[in-house]
């Protein structure tokens, strides 16, 4: 699957207060939380963000609380995927669990600037610039999790995983 | 060549002699925890599953913490998905406000966690119950609707760090330094995916208390679990606590370490981290001077018996700044009890202080505390991101709960030794 989008750039440690503030955890309506998403690091992007467009971050994104309503915020911000340097554990383990694609690529982190165009093929893991040319090659995903994304998350995983046992 | 303690738990949990680290194995989970903000999410996801129970009612805990007493109506809503769900699958395990408290400081008090556990909670403070020689991690409500339907969950062997404290601790200096200390050291991402592995002498001087502030915060270092070998306090601690066996499970002596760590503890000072990351560490004879709106002390890093002691020694007989708001949560009912019943309450209350019913509260900027605009807090709690306590200009600082006492009475963050 390939997508393509502007980029919104954003520098390290992003924590996930920064994503979504706690205040607004009372619902985990993916629109609402749309609305605040990444307020307090930028509190234009709820209103700038389009639809596929990336968001590219230093290094440790999402580090801080367990919250899933981080991924949920920026996947009803309609963001197609978020590049970074590298990811907190938990943030990375809940956007594979919820279907949100997340890359790692501290090079084509370095090299992308704010509003550059990129193509990304998340099958390869290969990003492109389309401003410069350049390609990158992301780290690829161990085989186990590659099935829990095919699945788009992992209850669904889960739930073929039960049907097949005669749960 | 043996194995860390970390990845002996997860072994015993896979049903494996062995396992290195970087290998994905599915293990066993003796406890699955969610709380009033995660576990909506999660019973949302169960519910797909169209199971019509759990995987073991005993071991599913139910915490409405965060955003209770209701702070609004959608939280109440929140609150309400949990208590129904627990009656409808007969979750043992569910503790209504009033008999709740903060759930890490709740569950190790309540006996439900224990040595040589493997714990998932969807709560990125779950890895305080290292301090019980557990394997406890953070993770997503996705994760934990999966461990709630099957009581399995899928890992990453980690790597780990062993962080060594040797020297005696020095008066003032409790378990909240320590790991400021070390997370200033290492950065917030310095054990990102790892074990942290605390051990030596100072370790073994320090109270259970003091252990669990310091396994709290090893998710503010980006560590996947903080662990501490099990000795006779962890044994007087678990003891008359625990309704069901335990296993003891120590590190061989040829583990296999990603980096070793030391301290020599004996020329620490109470160490203040200053906005906006929890690195951002100085010793508080540099903090001094920075005046302050708000303090916070409890919460699940430091909102036990041995902190309120702390903050009760210096407030007892003394007032309160008149330009600073202080509130104190007790961790639990049950330590509420004991404060009470020990004089504490008295204290607090006396000194000018407000004292809550056990709640997570301001530390997530949730409620009963929130900063305004330019508003500066010093808080005993774990986290000082942008807006963590409130408007995204206000800043929070983070101590022990004795610099946070001192602080309250002087207006200004202040070394304890100023005051006593």
């Amino acid at each position: 699957m390939k997508l393509k989008g502007k980029v919104h750039k954003f520098g390290k440690d992003i924590d996930t207060d920064a994503i979504i503030p706690a205040r607004y955890l009372n619902t985990f309506d993916p629109q609402e939380l749309a609305r605040h998403c990444m307020e307090d690091a930028d509190p234009e992007f709820p209103n700038k963000v389009q639809a596929g467009d990336i968001i590219v971050a230093d290094k440790n994104f999402g580090c801080g609380s367990s919250r899933e309503h981080a991924p949920i915020a920026i996947q009803g911000a309609r963001v197609a995927c978020v590049i970074a340097k590298s990811f907190a554990r938990i943030f990375y383990r809940n956007a594979i669990n919820t279907g949100l694609p997340i890359l790692e690529c501290p090079e084509a982190v370095d090299a992308i600037e704010a509003g550059d165009e990129v193509e990304v093929d998340l099958e390869s893991g290969t990003i492109t610039n389309l401003r410069t040319g350049q390609m990158y090659q992301a780290a690829p995903f161990p085989d186990f999790m590659q099935g829990i994304m095919a699945q788009g998350g992992l209850m669904n995983y889960l739930k073929e995983k039960l049907s097949s046992q005669g749960n | 060549m043996g194995m860390t303690v970390s990845q002996k738990i997860l072994a015993a949990h896979a049903g494996r002699e062995k396992v290195e680290a970087g290998e994905l194995i599915n293990c066993k989970l003796d406890v699955v925890l969610g709380n009033d903000i995660t576990a909506p999410p999660a019973i949302s996801e169960f519910k797909r599953l169209g199971l019509k129970q759990v995987f073991d009612r005993d071991r599913v805990v139910l915490v409405p913490d965060h955003f209770t007493p209701n702070k609004d109506i959608k939280a109440a809503e929140q609150a309400k998905i949990l208590r129904n769900f627990a009656r409808q699958y007969d979750i043992n395990n569910y503790f209504e406000v009033g008999q709740m408290g903060i759930e890490h400081c709740l569950l190790p008090e309540q006996g439900l966690v224990l040595p040589g556990d493997l714990i998932i909670g969807a709560d990125s403070h779950t890895c305080t119950y290292g301090a019980l020689g557990a394997f406890a991690t953070g993770v997503g409500s996705t994760d934990m609707a999966a461990g709630m339907a099957t009581g399995e969950g899928w890992f990453k062997v980690p790597e780990t760090i062993k962080f060594v404290y040797y020297g005696a601790l020095p008066r003032w200096v409790s378990g909240k330094d320590l790991i400021l200390h070390t997370i200033g050291d290492v950065g917030v991402d310095g054990a990102r995916y790892m074990s942290m592995e605390f051990t030596g002498e100072a370790i073994s001087a320090l109270s259970m208390d003091g252990r669990f502030t310091m396994a709290n915060m090893a998710i503010e270092a980006g560590g996947k679990n903080g662990i501490f070998e099990v000795d006779d306090k962890t044994i007087e601690y678990v003891q008359g606590r625990a309704k069901r066996p335990y296993r003891i499970f120590t590190s061989d002596p040829d583990a296999p370490y990603a980096q070793i760590r030391e301290y020599d503890v004996s020329k620490l000072e109470p160490v203040v981290a200053f906005p906006h990351l929890p690195e951002n560490t100085k010793p508080v004879s540099e903090a001094a001077d920075v005046s302050i709106d708000q303090v916070v002390i409890g919460s699940c890093t430091n909102g036990r018996m041995e902190d309120l002691q702390a903050a009760a020694r210096l407030l007892k007989g003394r007032k309160v700044h008149p330009e600073l708001r202080v509130i104190i949560f007790p961790g639990t009912r049950q330590i509420y009890l004991d404060a009470l019943r020990q004089g504490l309450i008295e204290i607090f209350v006396e000194a000018g202080a407000v004292v809550s019913t056990p709640t997570c509260g301001p530390c997530l900027g949730g409620h009963m505390g929130i900063l305004a605009k330019g508003e500066r807090a010093l808080a005993t709690t774990n986290r000082n991101f942008v807006g963590r306590m409130g408007h995204p200009e206000s800043e929070v600082y983070l101590s022990s709960p004795a610099v946070a006492a001192a602080s309250a009475i002087k207006g200004r963050i202040t070394p304890p030794w100023e005051i006593d």
